[in-house]
């Protein structure tokens, strides 16, 4: 970074934090043994089970993991789609 | 009171595992307390070069579960500290050698006469590491604030929580505060944040510690070392004193820092 982008008051990651960023993606994968490519399949099926019953907003749909101390979750941040109605009983 | 029995472990292979074995028996025998450091690398002995006590060695741990001599017999006397005691590793076996129990044993009688049995474990999470942890009442992480080291570390910490060892304390060996400054290495609170352990402390990158290693003189005996210095503190924080965290500023020169201005790692932290 020069003196130029400095008083822009813009500046690229440090290599310290980008390895901070990717150490705690990499452990949630490590910790919880769920790999990026299952987690994509838990979320499709996700997807499908609550499709049946609720009209979401499928692009939307968020599954991630969120970590506290030791602790991992698994988070699904499901939208509801525009003028949503329960599917009646088919 | 009963002996802490205190295994050091780390995951990843060369992060100084027996180097802090080394320099913190050293440092608790300073302070008066009865240690024995215990060798379970079994086929890869290295804590008696380090201790600087190689020429010592008759018998080690395997003659001793194998009963092939007595356990006093075994035990070498450090040279500078008369409370300081070495139960080297064979050389010629391997891990196979010492099982669990054995160690277990061999520990609980150690442990009637010393303060500490601080036990310098294999690297890696096979049956070394898992043969080191079994006697342990207390578990010390070492890592070094880069990425695959903490990576592993995370690793033995979640077997360590699983083996109900816990909670293990974290030592970060090898920080080098200038990189830190310039954004460049992981600071201490990065990998406490990461790993969310407890800390028991950090080890600044110091040339006099491979100086002392060369001479069989562990840095914890140099007063002016400022990694022996460390391990002094973390062993009173392991007789439970407060003793403040270091923080380590390398001080720039004004050309230094006026060439930081204008360049790419000029970045404060």
């Amino acid at each position: 970074m020069n003196l130029l982008s400095r008083l822009r008051g813009q500046r690229p990651p440090t290599s310290r934090e980008i390895a901070k960023q990717r150490l705690q993606l990499v452990l949630v994968h490590d910790r919880s043994q769920i790999s990026p490519g299952m987690l994509e399949m838990l979320k499709d099926e996700i997807i499908a089970v609550i499709s049946k019953h609720i009209e979401i907003d499928k692009a939307g749909v968020q599954v991630t993991f969120s970590q506290n101390d030791r602790e991992s979750r698994l988070m699904a941040d499901i939208p509801l789609a525009d003028g949503r109605h329960m599917r009646g009983p088919s | 009171m009963a002996a802490q029995v205190i295994t050091i472990t780390s995951g990843k292979g060369g992060v100084g595992k027996t180097t802090t074995t080394a320099n913190i028996g050293v440092a608790l025998a300073l302070l008066g307390k009865r240690v024995v450091c215990l060798d379970a690398d079994i086929g890869l002995r290295n804590l008696d070069v380090v201790l600087g006590l190689e020429n010592r060695i008759v018998y080690d741990v395997v003659d001793v579960i194998e009963g092939r001599c007595k356990l006093r017999q075994a035990l070498i006397k450090d040279k500078r500290l008369s409370e300081l005691h070495l139960l080297p590793a064979s050389q010629k076996r391997d891990k196979s050698a010492v099982n669990s129990a054995d160690l277990v044993r061999l520990c609980e009688e150690l442990g009637a006469e010393h303060d500490f049995v601080l036990i310098d474990s294999a690297a890696g999470i096979e049956e070394g590491f898992r043969t080191a942890l079994a006697p342990a009442n207390g578990v010390i992480i070492v890592t070094n604030p880069e990425v695959s080291a903490v990576r592993d570390a995370d690793r033995v910490i979640g077997l360590i929580e699983a083996a109900e060892k816990g909670p293990a304390r974290l030592i970060v060996n090898r920080l080098k505060p200038g990189l830190v400054q310039r954004g460049d290495m992981l600071d201490t609170g990065d990998v406490l944040e990461i790993l969310a352990v407890d800390l028991l402390g950090v080890v600044p990158e110091d040339e006099a510690v491979l100086i002392s290693t060369n001479r069989g003189l562990p840095a914890a005996l140099d007063e002016k070392s400022r990694a022996g210095q460390s391990f002094r503190n973390i062993a009173r924080r392991l007789l439970g004193e407060e003793v403040p965290f270091e923080t380590f500023r390398e001080a720039p020169g004004l050309l230094q820092r006026l060439g930081r201005l204008f360049q790419s790692d000029g970045r404060s932290a």
